[in-house]
């Protein structure tokens, strides 16, 4: 009975997260410009909408252009950075990971609003160069890099460097052949992490973009408020799309996942 | 002194970076808050802040709104992170993804999809405001309090609980003493994943019905108005409810469960 109930729950939460999803998926499969109005014929027009119209597609490949190009300097930077933080005395990494932290906990609209006064008002710096809008998605990203490849160095042989100078490696040779190799899983997950909250953002999106670009997050903003049903049921398909690409991603990682372990089970 | 290759150098340029667009920024805001068009310090955005009513009426929905937001999701979340925990199911693992994998749908498509099927079971959406406002922040910020309550049940050792039974407490007894106690950090690891972006997210109201009504409206409303200096002093007043909800949380909170999506 108690193990009814629980499932019972579960299916329930479950049931309020997909609905809303799953609805929209069906929906995107007809002709119908109203999720609960009668499903008529199976329809592919939405999809192919999604292909054909150019500003849809430039605004997809610009969100994911945009999110792959910060999450590499995030990347690079935040990898460096907390390597030299990790063998920095205690005083600058005190200040470096207080310092990363104040994005982390920063309220993201803060966060875009003071970079948009710094580099926007006061130095104007012109949002058509993307670097304000660059610049803020790195502010966002890096500090979620940082955090996760932390562990990492924490969890890393120290002996193996030593090793590596002790033959005769230089030490750039030692950082680039033993230190960095040792730390890929972590780098590996920041990136990853940094490609996804790039793609979700919209605070800091909208206080720095050009006005003539648009990311996945304030196209859709706008295209709500709009009355082209076209665009509207488009989105639906793209909605599906990106569903079923996570779906794929997740079922991937969990694979190789326990391919992993049952080789290091062995 | 010679220059020679050291590791900690490394830091360096993300050191700059962060003083660059991190730090200078929050200095900005903060002079900002205090200074008029002509660059005379004043204290009038901070005066006009607390003299509005308008203001102080959307600070203290922002509060309520967030608080119940906060609360539901605890409600849904803590039930659901223990059963995921404690079962015995072998693929748990595979389970929590199916709980946490929204999330990386882009958030305001999520949102597309609940206003279509809140617009077909209410018809007006915009009849019940603080209720769908509440709906819709629910729906968006769930899985960021799921993780850390499953995080912080995970770790749970058993054999406290064991113990708290063979020396005669009852089911009841034993989460409300053992268990409960156990996971503050999670629980407060998650307030803080919910909380705040509820004070600030307010695309999720302005998708649903238009409106605006909560702190983060104010900063894009004077944001579109092109008044940097009332939206630095609306920054300020987030930064410092942010800083003081940091410092009470940081002494609780679960270091290995606060982070953004830390399941990757």
């Amino acid at each position: 009975m108690k193990k009814y109930l629980r499932i019972l729950w579960l299916a329930l939460v479950l049931f309020f997260i997909y609905v809303p999803i799953l609805m929209l998926a069906v929906y995107s499969f007809t002709d119908a410009t109203m999720v609960g109005t009668g499903i008529g014929g199976l329809s592919f027009d939405n999809y192919a909408n999604l292909l054909k119209n150019e500003e849809l597609r430039s605004m997809i490949s610009g969100t994911v252009l945009l999110a792959i190009v910060c999450a590499l300097i995030s990347t690079v930077l935040a990898t460096f950075g907390a390597i030299g933080a990790f063998y920095s005395k205690k005083l600058p990494k005190t200040l470096l990971n207080t310092a990363n932290e104040i994005p982390v906990v920063n309220a993201d609209i803060v966060t875009g609003f003071s970079i948009c006064i710094l580099l926007i008002v006061i130095m104007r710096v012109s949002k058509d160069t993307f670097i304000p809008l660059v610049l803020g998605h790195v502010v966002l990203t890096a500090p979620f890099v940082y955090l996760s490849i932390l562990p990492k160095l924490k969890q890393m042989d120290n002996s193996l460097y030593e090793a590596a100078l002790d033959l005769g490696a230089t030490p750039a040779q030692a950082l680039f052949k033993v230190v960095i190799p040792q730390l890929i899983p972590g780098i590996i997950s920041g990136f990853m992490l940094a490609v996804t909250l790039s793609l979700d953002d919209y605070f800091i999106t909208t206080y720095t973009k050009p006005s003539t670009f648009d990311t996945i997050s304030t196209y859709v903003v706008n295209a709500t408020k709009g009355g082209q049903t076209e665009i509207k049921t488009a989105l639906w398909a793209l909605s599906t799309l990106i569903f079923l690409i996570v779906i794929a991603v997740v079922i991937a990682m969990n694979v190789t996942a326990s391919k992993r372990a049952r080789r290091a089970g062995k | 002194m010679s220059l020679r290759f050291n590791r900690k150098y490394l830091c360096i340029p993300y050191a700059v970076f962060l003083a660059l667009f991190v730090i200078a920024p929050l200095i900005v805001i903060f002079y900002y808050a205090f200074t008029n068009g002509e660059g005379n310090i004043t204290l009038s955005n901070f005066i006009g802040f607390f003299a509005s009513t308008n203001t102080l009426g959307t600070l203290l929905y922002s509060f309520s709104l967030s608080i119940v937001t906060t609360l539901v999701c605890l409600l849904i979340a803590y039930p659901t992170a223990y059963i995921l925990a404690r079962s015995n199911f072998k693929k748990k693992y595979v389970l929590l993804m199916l709980f946490v994998m929204p999330m990386w749908i882009n958030f305001t498509l999520r949102i597309t999809a609940l206003k279509e099927i809140l617009s077909l079971i209410e018809g007006n959406i915009s009849l019940y405001p603080f209720l769908n406002s509440v709906i819709g922040m629910t729906y968006d910020f769930l899985p960021f309090m799921i993780l850390p309550l499953y995080t912080s049940l995970l770790k749970l050792d058993n054999s406290l609980l064991e113990a708290a039974s063979d020396l005669g407490a009852n089911k009841f007894t034993v989460f409300l003493r053992v268990t409960l106690p156990l996971s503050v950090p999670g629980i407060i690891s998650g307030i803080t994943m919910v909380l705040l972006p509820a004070m600030t997210n307010y695309v999720v109201l302005d998708m649903l019905y238009n409106s605006t009504y909560i702190m983060g409206s104010l900063i894009g409303g004077y944001f579109s108005a092109y008044d940097w200096h009332n939206g630095s002093m609306i920054s300020l007043v987030l930064l410092v409810i942010i800083f003081i909800v940091t410092l009470v949380t940081n002494r609780f909170s679960d270091k290995d469960a606060n982070q953004r999506g830390s399941i990757l």
